[in-house]
């Protein structure tokens, strides 16, 4: 027999434990993610494979991003990528301000700017360069800049009730208009090439192994923070409303909701998400260029996501890991074959595991560790519901 | 701008054509706080088309609409639902990979805006009016079910009381009874019964015995017009009717 008191949320503590872990399995599983990255693997890799992993912890961001507007909300964005890189060239475009100093710089025609500017015959630095000059302006702007991206591509087509495979390639063919932009004004961010040879921030040199281990523990925090925020987001009610619109978007608004905003604003949280991912692979890896966020990175990070399980936020997570680490082992183990394994891998699992690998967990982990904790009821229980209610029924006549 | 009525919906003159199909004619109708009325009319008459235009779903062509004296035919769907109407869809529409406490609670009217449902916490009166709701509807016990699990006649009780949780003014349900078994359909009009006695409902409805069984006023549509309103005997025994409905 259900009663009120076991669906009600009284208490902060018992509230923020609801919704960041549900129950004692969501806290085993999180802690489980935050041993194996903070603890096993930089104990066990070496400091180039490490690196590795940094860098495909980046794409976990983007991933998470997809778990939210994608798995929950029904919003398939081909175009994440663009987020990506938005953060991605910010946080390079400070860390090479930093690295063309004066006195780095003092055989160019303009000393102080960027190489490549030089390069271009640019010799003035443009004035939404000046922004990159402060830190602090920079990390806001690596939050604002996806979020403005974000909301001006989504909020007319959420209003106009573009949905589905139109609103894919719509976004598709953003981050193919932002490819070309970068491209074409090389002057302005490097071209084709990216922009490169970063060194320091905050006249810290990033290239050393010691600090890359550094940046690899800040990236781990910062993932295991955003699980927390994603998780959180999704237990409030905007979580159960996006679940609801996206099996049905009309019966929401006949309950009162204007599903635009709904969906605009997880869009822009999933499109800062992947920001954050991209500007600390711009300080893991030392680079940035256009190749890393034009199309076909942006529909690898809807693999990682769909392997990893789209509904699932942890899922996502080890979808990232585990599609890069295969990514490298076979180009490294078959330099010719590898296009055609990697590929075979994502057909299979697309047929055999349309949930992805957290659907292995779901059935055959799960029932074994977590029996009682399980909330949906079984099908005998069930019966057993339906038989009681057809005595309860009042009698009409 | 027409009058104010004391009318808590007021239709007139309303006219809607897909490509010159006129699918509702300059149809004209009253309904007063507290009635139930039942449309009924043969397949394509409207039926269906009366209450989108009411919810927003479909645009008029012209006419208005008001309730409680405010015009509707300009507002989007979610706020013609906070003015106080709630509808049910012919076929069950309800979200099945929730439960159905969640069904159930994501029509509670506070906190509909983006910030307000991050903020929404399930207070004491949350959960109170939700076990409510669901004892009305019988379904306490299948709370934390999957929807998906519930037959065809629990999820027809199941979005009738999601339009409960909304508390509206007006309900309209298109078809409540389809699909249901004979004891399904009894314990439904006792439900309807009880629940028409705070506030308006509109049903759409094929089933004649269930629509005697409940209907203060029934009106018949055909071809987008009204061809008779009155008491279901009335209407059973009129000519126009039998002709164009009951005795095909």
């Amino acid at each position: 027999m259900n009663t009120p008191l076991k669906h009600s949320e009284s208490g902060f503590a018992k509230l923020m434990y609801d919704r960041l872990f549900k129950d004692k399995e969501g806290v085993i599983t999180f802690l489980i993610l935050a041993v194996l990255l903070l603890v096993i693997l930089p104990f066990t890799l070496s400091d180039f494979r490490l690196n590795l992993t940094g860098k495909y912890l980046c794409y976990a961001f983007v991933a998470i991003g997809l778990v939210m507007c994608w798995g929950h909300a029904g919003i398939l964005s081909l175009g994440q990528g663009m987020f990506f890189g938005a953060g991605g060239y910010c946080m390079a475009m400070f860390l090479k301000l930093e690295a063309s100093a004066p006195e780095n710089t003092a055989i160019q025609t303009t000393p102080g700017i960027p190489d490549f500017m030089d390069w271009n015959q640019v010799t003035e630095l443009p004035w939404f360069w000046e922004l990159f000059k402060s830190l602090p302006m920079t990390i806001c702007l690596i939050i604002v800049v996806p979020a403005v991206l974000a909301y001006v591509m989504s909020v007319f087509y959420f209003k106009g009730r573009v949905s589905g495979v139109v609103f894919a390639i719509l976004t598709q063919s953003m981050v193919a208009a932002m490819w070309y932009f970068i491209v074409g004004n090389q002057g302005y961010f490097g071209g084709i090439n990216g922009i490169t040879d970063l060194r320091t921030i905050l006249g810290w040199d990033i290239r050393n192994p010691e600090s890359q281990r550094i940046l690899y523990f800040v990236c781990v925090v910062l993932l295991l923070l955003t699980v927390l925020l994603s998780r959180y987001v999704l237990a409030t009610r905007l979580g159960r409303v996006l679940v609801a619109q996206r099996d049905k978007e009309t019966r929401v608004r006949f309950s009162g909701y204007n599903i635009t905003s709904f969906k605009v604003f997880i869009f822009c949280l999933a499109a800062v998400i992947s920001s954050i991912g991209g500007a600390l692979f711009s300080l893991q890896v030392g680079f940035m260029s256009p190749n890393l966020i034009g199309i076909q990175p942006s529909i690898d990070m809807v693999i990682f996501t769909a392997v990893g399980g789209r509904e699932s936020i942890l899922g996502a997570v080890f979808g990232a890991l585990l599609v890069n680490a295969a990514r490298t082992g076979l180009s490294e183990a078959y330099p010719t074959l590898w296009v055609f394994l990697y590929g075979f891998a994502f057909i299979g699992i697309v047929l055999f595991l349309p949930k992805g690998l957290a659907s292995i967990y779901q059935t055959y982990i799960r029932p074994r560790i977590f029996k009682s904790s399980n909330a949906q009821a079984s099908p005998t229980e069930v019966t057993e519901a339906s038989a009681t209610f057809e005595q309860e029924l009042p009698d009409a006549k | 701008m027409p009058s104010d009525t004391d009318f808590l919906l007021a239709i007139e003159d309303l006219t809607v054509s897909f490509d010159g199909f006129k699918a509702v004619d300059a149809l004209t109708l009253y309904i007063e706080k507290g009635e139930l009325r039942v449309i009924i009319g043969p397949n394509g008459a409207g039926k269906t088309t009366v209450l989108d235009l009411i919810s927003g779903k479909t645009k008029a062509t012209s006419g208005s609409i008001r309730y409680n004296n405010i015009e509707l035919t300009r507002m989007k769907e979610h706020q013609i639902v906070r003015t106080g109407i709630g509808r049910k869809f012919q076929t069950p529409s309800i979200y099945e990979k929730l439960t159905v406490y969640e069904n159930l609670e994501i029509s509670y009217p506070i906190g509909r805006t983006v910030l307000g449902s991050l903020r929404f916490s399930r207070s004491e009166t949350v959960v109170q009016r939700i076990y409510d709701v669901a004892a009305e509807i019988f379904l306490t016990d299948v709370l934390d079910m999957s929807a998906e699990l519930l037959s065809h006649g629990q999820k027809q009780w199941l979005e009738i009381g999601m339009l409960l949780v909304q508390d509206p003014e007006l309900i309209m349900l298109d078809e409540p009874v389809a699909g249901m078994t004979a004891k399904e359909r009894d314990a439904t009009a006792v439900l309807l019964k009880k629940i028409a006695k705070q506030r308006s409902i509109i049903i759409i409805e094929h089933d004649m015995d269930f629509v005697a069984k409940i209907a203060d006023r029934v009106t018949v549509l055909h071809l987008g017009k009204i061809i008779k309103e009155g008491t279901m005997d009335e209407v059973q025994n009129d000519a126009t009717v039998q002709d164009v409905y009951l005795g095909h």
